[in-house]
């Protein structure tokens, strides 16, 4: 019996990484940029984003796209590695700040957001109202 | 249940009993920080008050805690970006006000963004003493 819970949990597990057609990325796993950056809105994946715009990002904390999200030196310095590390790699001109302004992801929703959808989402950052798996990872279920 | 199975079980029991001690004993150290700081006796009325006024200073959409954490600190209050904030009264919220670094960390974001200043050791105490008698 516990080999076929296994087996499942499994399937579970892998199923969506093995089905999707490139629109996974690694959620954040370091401990202290996931809690700090999930306390208001979900973690966003590194990749999204060039180590160009998470700087800028992280030395802008107290006006955090109008909002004040200050944290102490060491968390920011900290936060701000892990970014740099995991960010987007290659070359981007005037890489945007917002990852709901980059052009691909704006193509991506552009007709499949209903106002409904979007209402119900209350800002086009909140990845999870219609991605159920996001947090882990997933974008694929649209 | 073999013994060291059931050690195992007690430890995690007296430690999960502890947990709220700790909680408290840390609540406590914070206010007395803050109380030798401000000099006069917190009062949840005046924290009540701070809570539940628009202020002016900070910024027009964010311009009262209750935009964002509801006009009850029993309810669960939402951020800007959609996430579900924990109840702010600490009958609700068993941890709330016991880790000094989240403690001194949101006072210095939301009294900036409500007030457009930080909060003083008095206004500190009085919304802690507000929060922790509901």
């Amino acid at each position: 019996m516990k080999k076929v819970i296994l087996t499942l949990a499994l399937l579970v597990v892998a199923a969506p990484a093995a089905f999707a057609d490139g629109k996974s990325y690694a959620p954040i796993k370091d401990k202290i940029t996931k809690t700090e950056c999930s306390a208001c809105h979900m973690a966003f994946p590194a990749r999204l984003l060039p180590a160009s715009s998470w700087k800028k990002i992280m030395l802008n904390l107290s006006d955090h796209f109008g909002e004040d999200a200050s944290l102490d030196e060491e968390t920011t310095k900290h936060i701000t590695n892990y970014f740099i590390k995991k960010s987007a790699k290659g070359k981007f001109r005037n890489p945007a700040l917002r990852i709901t302004e980059l052009r691909w992801f704006i193509n991506e929703h552009n007709h499949e957001v209903s106002r409904k959808a979007k209402k119900k989402a209350g800002t086009m950052s909140n990845c999870k109202a219609c991605h159920r798996g996001a947090d882990r990872g997933y974008f694929d279920d649209d | 249940m073999s013994k060291p199975v059931f050690m195992l079980a007690l430890t995690g029991l007296l430690v999960a009993s502890l947990a709220p001690v700790q909680a408290g004993s840390a609540r406590t150290s914070i206010l007395e920080k803050l109380q030798k700081e401000a000099g006069t006796a917190f009062s949840a009325e005046r924290g009540k008050i701070l809570f539940s006024s628009t202020h002016k200073g900070g910024k027009p959409k964010t311009n009262s805690c209750t935009v964002c954490h509801t006009k009850s600190p029993l309810k669960t209050g939402k951020t800007r970006a959609g996430k579900d904030i924990a109840p702010m009264a600490l009958s609700k919220t068993k941890d709330r006000y016991s880790d000094p670094k989240k403690v001194a960390k949101w006072f210095r974001r939301n009294c900036r963004s409500v007030l457009g200043r930080e909060c003083t050791a008095l206004e500190k105490g009085d919304f802690i003493t507000f929060m922790s008698n509901l």
